[in-house]
């Protein structure tokens, strides 16, 4: 056991720190009003090499580990959620077409990685949520084409993603998660139509997009991996996808915290600050030791990950923890700024609407307790 | 509530068709544009609620703190923005008036603050004095027969909107040497500072207000100099009943939106009703929101005795213990009820189609004002320590 960054740790916390706090963070506030997403930005940390962190070298990534990966998305959701997650949702893309694509597909990866382009997962429909494998968007084969039609949900940045991984259907209904298959679309395909944004309680700067498809033709080619591997693809995206949202969620908790202190240290009330007062203080004892589990166990996830070892498990573990803990910690800190931390001019209320959505993608919390229940039952018997 | 009189359900059925008819088709817009619903104000005039705890003979429905917590609970399941709004009206302002105001003061500001022509708010927070309300900076010196008002006021509900508020200020050097006066919108040195923009309750402007040598006439001055802190304290538990009032309703209409999604929602051919997870929240909220209700209503019944001189009935520090409670207990649960609403709805309960993540913004709000969280367990614990013990 070591718990000692390395040098690479360090070296990429402080590069992405300085950059979130200085060119992100200032932009955040009216952005997030607006809903004014900057395609820039995430081109910005593509420059800095950090739009590719998981991916090999041999295509444009930073070939590193998920134990490089949840430092970074944690210093850019400190500043901005809807940031983290777009990076990450890029970065979602970029490993599942460097695991299951062809030579040809994986020449997209590069343009992820730089940054240059923009990647997004589409899984979920109307009916089908947390039962992902219910889905009914269906894809044709029509001689060296799929013919596409169906309607999509929770699009994360679907209007300005590049290149969309996307499950249909190539089997029947019957054929359950069996006859989903994974299909790699670019933007501009004729027939992929934007339909409603979400208006959400937060992360107004992330798109939330329904996803039309009218006859989208989708070359043979692009279908990444066999038909009826879409489910499983997913699933193993979504359980890598657990410790970004993980590591976004200690991000979000660990500013709210800050502010937190800062607050307790500098407000007076009854002639003193509001952090000597043991109602206030224990608050913060608690948040700190809630952050500091769950960065262990993101941690611990994300070191099995890069080890090769089975993770699903702990992914789901971390994912739960550290995303509870962050709706807990924002929600405890606009308690401590009491009715500045209502109002927007301290960003903690921002803080407290992104933990919320944290609790419900990659896996609602109810389904990482499924996942984690399910597999102490299997390993025990 | 099953002790509820035939009056107290007659109260319930008349502001829930209100809630339903006028605030319910407005207030999803109102939310997301930070306005106002001033028209609201003129009809809940005509049903006699902005004098709900009023007198008859002042013009009031000479209810007490049950049938205003009745008001607050269905107001507030339908627009918690509003409904926050109608509280620093009815209870923070107008009630203040009918109390200690002489029948002149009376007869002066009443009639429009009844009818809904006028908004009301009431100023007692400061920037640097919250939870330390007598900690307050805001001073009115003599001058003649008119004090002149400096200071300002923060937090306040209507600031940005109102005519009249029920002002408190410091007219002499002791923490208790506090005066209330009425001031009205358009005195000179009279400014209405900015307006916060909030994570809920975006309905209901909040803003400061700014004095800077104003001038107000000694007849604006309610009581006597230097005497406000018994009839400040006095109201804050009435107003911690109320606003209790207010999370019951908004934990209800949650706990009624995650049902019924519960039993229509499906996914692994079932509705989502069927997951113990799922029932397990269920019952644990509605379980919690029985308990806040049976525990608001007690105080709210509580204080009308109290308020009527009824023998037997609970001292003023017991009342302010009881109150303290009811809030604490119905604004914690209010938040986590919406919280665990949303989960329920999950991607759905993120977005607007749903009210349930308004309300769960709006909810919060309960546990800051009217005295935080913190603030509340303090006078808990003062009541069952002794001040001797709690403050040593």
């Amino acid at each position: 056991m070591n718990f000692q960054p390395s040098e690479m740790q360090t070296e990429l916390t402080d590069l992405t720190r300085k950059f979130a706090r200085e060119k992100l963070f200032p932009l955040i506030e009216e952005d997030e009003n607006e809903g004014r997403f900057r395609p820039e930005i995430i081109a910005e940390l593509g420059k800095l090499g950090l739009t590719g962190i998981p991916v090999g070298e041999a295509y444009g990534g930073a070939g590193l580990g998920y134990s490089e990966y949840v430092p970074v998305l944690e210093e850019i959701a400190g500043a901005s959620a809807s940031y983290a997650i777009s990076v990450a949702v890029t970065g979602l893309a970029q490993v599942i077409l460097e695991k299951f694509g062809t030579d040809a597909q994986k020449q997209h990866i590069t343009r992820l990685a730089s940054g240059q382009a923009i990647g997004a997962f589409s899984l979920s429909e109307a009916g089908s949520g947390s039962d992902a494998g219910a889905l009914r968007t269906t894809a044709k084969r029509e001689g060296d084409h799929y013919v596409l039609n169906g309607t999509k949900l929770w699009t994360t940045q679907g209007d300005s993603a590049d290149v969309i991984l996307l499950m249909a259907r190539t089997g029947s209904q019957a054929d359950g998660p069996k006859g989903v298959s994974t299909f790699l679309i670019e933007k501009g395909t004729p027939g992929l139509k934007l339909g409603k944004r979400e208006k959400k309680m937060g992360c107004h700067i992330s798109h939330t997009m329904e996803l039309i498809l009218e006859n989208v033709r989708v070359p043979v080619s692009m279908r990444v991996a066999d038909e009826g591997e879409g489910f499983k693809i997913a699933m193993t995206a979504l359980d890598s996808g657990r410790i970004t949202i993980a590591a976004v969620a200690l991000g979000v908790a660990k500013a709210a915290m800050d502010v937190a202190v800062s607050h307790a240290g500098q407000r007076e009330q009854f002639g003193k600050p509001i952090g000597e007062y043991q109602g206030v203080s224990f608050l913060l004892a608690d948040m700190a030791v809630q952050y500091e589990a769950a960065k262990l166990l993101v941690q611990k996830a994300a070191w099995l990950k890069d080890a090769g070892k089975p993770f699903s498990t702990e992914a789901a573990m971390a994912k739960l923890a550290a995303t509870d803990m962050a709706m807990k910690v924002t929600t405890d800190a606009v308690q401590v700024l009491g009715g500045s931390g209502y109002t927007q001019d301290f960003p903690v209320e921002r803080y407290m609407r992104e933990a919320k959505v944290l609790q419900i993608v990659e896996g609602t919390n109810q389904i990482q307790r499924l996942v984690i229940g399910r597999s102490l039952l299997r390993s025990s018997s | 509530m099953w002790f509820f009189s035939d009056e107290h359900r007659m109260i319930q059925e008349t502001v829930r068709q209100f809630a339903q008819t006028t605030l319910a088709p407005r207030i999803e817009e109102l939310d997301e544009h930070e306005g106002f619903h001033r028209e609201a104000f003129p009809k809940m005039g005509e049903l006699g609620l902005l004098g709900i705890t009023v007198s008859e003979a002042d013009g009031g429905a000479g209810q007490g703190a049950v049938s205003a917590t009745i008001a607050m609970e269905e107001m507030a399941a339908v627009d918690a923005s509003t409904t926050l709004s109608y509280l620093a009206h009815a209870i923070l302002c107008v009630n203040q008036i009918a109390r200690n105001g002489t029948p002149e003061q009376k007869q002066r500001f009443l009639p429009k603050l009844l009818s809904g022509e006028h908004i009301g708010g009431m100023g007692m927070s400061e920037p640097e004095a919250g939870s330390d309300a007598l900690g307050m900076k805001t001073r009115a010196t003599r001058d003649g027969s008119s004090y002149i008002l400096n200071g300002a006021k923060t937090w306040i509900t209507n600031g940005p909107v109102g005519e009249t508020f029920y002002c408190y200020a410091k007219t002499g050097e002791g923490k208790k040497d506090v005066s209330t006066f009425i001031i009205e919108k358009g005195t000179a040195g009279f400014s209405v500072g900015k307006k916060f923009k909030k994570m809920g309750m975006r309905a209901s402007p909040t803003g400061e207000l700014v004095f800077d040598q104003c001038k107000i006439p000694e007849l604006n001055r309610i009581g006597a100099e230097g005497s406000s802190i018994a009839a400040m304290m006095r109201n804050l538990d009435l107003e911690r009943i109320t606003i209790a009032g207010m999370s019951l309703g908004m934990a209800r209409s949650a706990i009624e939106a995650a049902t019924q999604y519960s039993k229509e929602r499906k996914q692994f051919g079932k509705p989502i009703g069927a997951f113990q997870q799922i029932q397990e929240r269920l019952a644990e909220a509605s379980a919690w929101y029985e308990a806040c209700r049976a525990l608001t209503y007690n105080s709210a019944y509580a204080f009308d005795l109290s308020q009527a001189g009824a023998p037997g009935a609970p001292s003023t520090r017991e009342i302010s213990a009881l109150a303290a409670r009811a809030k604490l207990q119905a604004a914690q649960m209010a938040t986590q009820v919406g919280l665990d609403a949303i989960q329920i709805l999950g991607g759905y309960g993120y977005t607007r189609e749903f009210p349930v993540e308004r309300q769960m913004r709006d909810a919060k709000l309960i546990e800051i004002g009217a005295g935080t969280n913190e603030v509340l367990r303090l006078i808990i614990a003062r009541q069952m320590l002794g001040d001797e013990v709690a403050n040593a």
